[in-house]
């Protein structure tokens, strides 16, 4: 049943991706796997455009005057890195790609309950994409990806009205998604699936997608008060009328950091799987860390109010965000602490997806720790909207999402194409890709606490050195990442042939064909034992694993 | 997959009660991104109506309560067809479904166009009026919390603005049903659409229940 | 979670209730409850109980399934959390500022050179 690595084959049998090869069977596809793909190569092409704009103004940064860019133009450069990067690469990224292709796969159904408006939710979300990126190339948007007023609504130039449409038609697009996992894993769980034994990849994406529903929109109605005060000079939120600009920032943040879990709960559920199956181990504390998902997802509702310390709102409602802000830290340390019981006495191998397991995990701490740092009030006054806070959240989002989301790519990416990629290259990749972040982030903590401030391009001499290592990490970083790209396209054609289940791991998605048929299952699988039971054979048969008794690699 | 299934199971579903059971949760839980959409307007009314009240209490003076108490009337009512409608759906009474949601789209579309004989009070105030109460350069109104009272009119135009786009999506939605009803597609055994579009209609019914109150009905004592 | 249909009178009671409730708010709008947050808050109730109508009878969630309650009153709680938390900052502007004012003599009236570098580093 199990892995049976075949290089010979040459014709793959009949799959989702040979059915049929029109153009138009892909662009109107309902098949929530071609769906992952589409959303896959537009959000990497998304990943090109926001890394290129990194890097430009990375090259900028080494020397302390303006000589590559002018003040103006800078801004425009990271608007438009945040703008792609948050709202049109991250936050769709491990539920629009992953979560499309696995979750009617791993619950045992034939797709979402919703395919048409999963469809719809690419083609929305193409729309807010390119309706940003017309904003930055019809002359670029300079507020930052947060729209702060008043300057999105009376000084930034009117480029800004495009890019908040873009926003927030994107917003749909995660509504659509998020509303579609809900439904799907409610009402379309494979017969003896029951909540428990759901892998905790699923709960993830559930407690994402409540996430989602219930930010989002707020957001949503947040853009379109910009709107209508910027395009028809409604005042809303204009001092001069008596409006309050940190009445945006409450509706702003109550939305962006929820999102920050949007981006961060995804990649836990990666990483829970990765270790799982890598240390060939039930994970200790599944529920523990089911209920911590949860747990994250509602407390990440009553901290938003620790970006606004420095803002005017008042002492007393920072010194209760600050204290809520503690509580989060509460369910991300349970899951920490049941990973790390997982891996210790599990017998670990260090394949390439648990390279970026173990990036997650240690980047994800130092993200997390100095997250505590920002959330103290009395530090926060010296550290906010310093590159302290530039190094954390890139730790927490680079280090802890795209490695998750690049994890469970390698993890999930044999099931997704039917071959494997050079497992030695794929491990390379991965330590440049670790050394060139930390080199690119590090440094940034230091000027962070020396004073540097952040969207600043012109700066005192002495951070010429850390921002100089800072860049020089960047390009290492983007090397990384172009490596990686080069073998998996590579792999497309010339890997190996993966077979059904390379990694010897457990859950439904592994039990059928790679790259599974077009309907996930020649016949619907039934459930036999809880999740991850890697004694067990498979998830559906009575048999002990040969395998893991033998012991793995 | 047997022969046996209906046209309207969809490939992926089991049976139809499964069908039936994902398309409700669905509208239900894309009604608490509504919801949280309105509240965040209603959040923003809160707060100015807290820091202004004398403006609020002016600005809502301004409003038309008759118009306003006769649309809250008619939206009621569109809500009683519409709910018929679903009704006759249920019972299988093919063509009673199609009437009532013709008269609900005729209702709703009475709705907007109280709605827009309002907004061109605001815009057109009559000759012997000395305001004009669309928020911008040209805003005026003399009172010491006329710019206060600006803020109370972007308010008002952007909550009954957002709701009217919803009515408007909902009767588009319910033309497309009616074309439907007529030629008999929905029966007993299915009536999915007309469900969901009922909870949606609905629901922007009790948007407009609190909205008649805030924006109306305040400081009129 | 089979819906039993509901019988035409039920529907009808439900709409004259809310015509009813809607007479009701427009008439004591105009009665002077003495303060203004009592106005407010008869207006509310009324408004939430034409919300319960609606969503209880004609949005059929009296015969629904335990979970579309759970939803709807998801939602609420969202909302609360939402409004409850923002008010927290603008209904607590004036308390540490009117104790510095009593504290620090001239805080009431700060000299503009006091005023201008507490401004930049935040809110003291
Ligand atoms: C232990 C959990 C965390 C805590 C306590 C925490 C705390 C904070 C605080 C207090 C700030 C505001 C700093 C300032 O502006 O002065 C902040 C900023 C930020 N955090 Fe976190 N954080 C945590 C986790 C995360 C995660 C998981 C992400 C994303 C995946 C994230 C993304 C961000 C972003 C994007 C910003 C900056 C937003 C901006 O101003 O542009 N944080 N964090
Ligand atoms: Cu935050």
């Amino acid at each position: 049943m199990s892995s049976a690595p075949d290089t010979s084959a040459t014709a793959m049998p009949k799959n989702y991706l040979n059915e049929k090869i029109t153009v138009s069977s892909w662009l109107l596809t309902l098949d929530h796997k071609r769906i992952a793909i589409l959303y896959l190569v537009s959000l990497l092409a998304f990943f090109l455009i926001g890394g290129l704009a990194a890097l430009v103004f990375r090259v900028e940064l080494m020397t302390p005057e303006a000589d590559v860019l002018r003040s103006e133009t800078y801004n425009k450069f990271f608007t438009t890195h945040g703008i792609v990067m948050i709202f049109f690469f991250l936050i769709p990224s491990i539920p629009a790609v992953l979560g499309n292709f696995l979750v009617p796969v791993m619950i045992g159904a034939r797709d979402f309950a919703f395919p048409k408006i999963n469809l719809a939710s690419w083609y929305v979300f193409m729309f807010g994409g390119v309706l940003a990126l017309i904003a930055t190339i019809a002359g670029g948007v300079e507020t930052g990806w947060t729209f702060y007023t008043p300057y999105s609504t009376m000084y930034a130039n009117s480029n800004v009205i495009l890019a908040v449409c873009g926003a927030f038609i994107a917003g749909f697009s995660s509504i659509m998604t998020g509303l579609n996992f809900i439904v799907t894993i409610h009402k379309m769980r494979a017969p003896g699936l029951t909540w428990f034994r759901l892998p905790l990849f699923i709960w993830a994406m559930y407690a994402t997608a409540l996430v989602i529903l219930l930010g989002t929109p707020v957001v949503a109605i947040t853009l379109v008060m910009i709107f209508v005060e910027r395009a028809f000079g409604f005042g809303i939120f204009d001092p001069a009328l008596g409006g309050d600009p940190i009445l945006f920032q409450h509706l702003f943040w109550f939305y962006s950091h929820p999102a920050v879990y949007i981006m961060i709960l995804p990649a836990m559920g990666v990483v829970s799987e990765l270790i799982s199956c890598f240390s060939k181990r039930r994970l200790y504390g599944y529920r523990v860390i089911v209920f911590s998902s949860l747990a994250i997802a509602v407390i990440g509702f009553f901290v938003w109010g620790h970006h606004m310390f420095v803002s005017s709102q008042s002492t007393f409602a920072g010194l209760t965000f600050s204290f809520l802000t503690f509580f989060v830290a509460v369910p991300t340390a349970l899951k920490m602490l049941n990973w790390i019981m997982t891996l210790h006495k599990g017998s670990v191998s260090l394949a390439s997806p648990m390279l970026y397991a173990f990036g997650f995990l240690g980047l994800f701490v130092i993200g997390g720790l100095t997250g505590l740092f920002l959330s103290t009030l009395a530090t926060d006054i010296h550290l906010h909207d310093t590159y302290f806070v530039v190094a954390h959240f890139h730790y927490v989002m680079v280090g802890g999402g795209v490695m998750g989301f690049l994890g469970g790519l390698h993890f999930w990416w044999p099931k997704i194409t039917g071959r494997m990629y050079p497992e030695g290259l794929a491990i390379f990749a991965a330590i440049v890709i670790f050394i060139g972040f930390n080199l690119t982030f590090f440094p940034q903590f230091q000027l962070g606490v020396h004073g540097m401030p952040r969207r600043y391009h012109v700066y005192p001499e002495e951070f010429q050195v850390l921002h100089i290592a800072s860049s020089t990490g960047a390009m290492v970083l983007g090397f990384g990442y172009l490596i990686m790209g080069a073998y998996l396209i590579w792999s497309l054609k010339f890997g190996k042939i993966a077979g059904k289940n390379p990694w010897n791991a457990r859950g439904l998605e592994w039990e059928t064909d790679s790259p599974p048929p077009t309907h996930n299952f020649h016949e619907t699988p039934v459930v036999r034992h809880p999740v991850y039971a890697y004694e067990y054979a498979s998830e559906t048969s009575n048999e002990p694993d040969v395998q893991s008794e033998k012991g793995h690699v | 997959m047997s022969d046996s299934r209906p046209s309207y199971l969809a490939h992926h579903f089991d049976h139809l009660e499964q069908q039936k059971q994902s398309a409700t949760l669905g509208i239900w839980l894309f009604l608490i991104t509504e919801v949280m959409f309105f509240g965040g307007l209603f959040l923003g009314y809160i707060v100015y109506r807290g820091l202004y009240p004398e403006a609020w209490h002016l600005g809502s003076g301004k409003l038309d309560i008759a118009l306003g108490a006769t649309n809250t009337v008619v939206l009621i009512f569109s809500s009683l067809t519409m709910a018929l409608a679903v009704r006759s759906a249920q019972v299988g009474n093919r063509k009673g479904c199609a009437h009532y949601l013709l008269a609900t789209i005729i209702l709703g579309s009475m709705f907007l166009g109280i709605k827009a004989i309002e907004y061109s009070h605001k815009f057109f105030p009559g000759p012997d009026s000395h305001y004009f109460l669309i928020p911008g350069k040209n805003f005026s109104l003399a009172s010491p919390y006329a710019d206060q009272v600006q803020i109370f009119f972007s308010f008002y135009f952007t909550m009954t603005g957002m709701h009217a786009i919803h009515m408007i999506i909902g009767i588009g939605i319910l033309i497309w049903l009616y074309v439907k009803a007529l030629k008999g597609s929905y029966h007993e055994h299915y009536y999915n659409p007309v469900e969901v579009t009922g909870l949606y209609w609905h629901f922007v019914d009790i948007v407009w229940i609190f909205l008649f109150p805030l924006l109306y009905l305040i400081g009129r004592h | 979670m089979d819906h039993p249909v509901v019988p035409v009178k039920t529907y009808l009671t439900i709409f004259g209730a809310l015509m009813v409730l809607t007479a009701l708010t427009v008439w004591v709008a105009f009665i002077d409850f003495g303060h203004g947050l009592l106005n407010d808050t008869v207006a509310m109730s009324i408004a939430v109980l034409k919300a319960l109508l609606v969503l209880v009878i004609f949005m059929h969630l009296k015969y629904s399934a335990k979970i579309l309650w759970l939803i709807a009153g998801s939602s609420v709680i969202w909302m609360i959390i939402m409004i409850g938390l923002t008010l927290t900052d603008y209904r607590s502007r004036e308390w540490i500022e009117s104790q510095a004012h009593r504290a620090i003599p001239w805080a009431s009236n700060p000299p503009i050179e006091q005023a201008a570098p507490a401004a930049d580093d935040g809110h003291h």
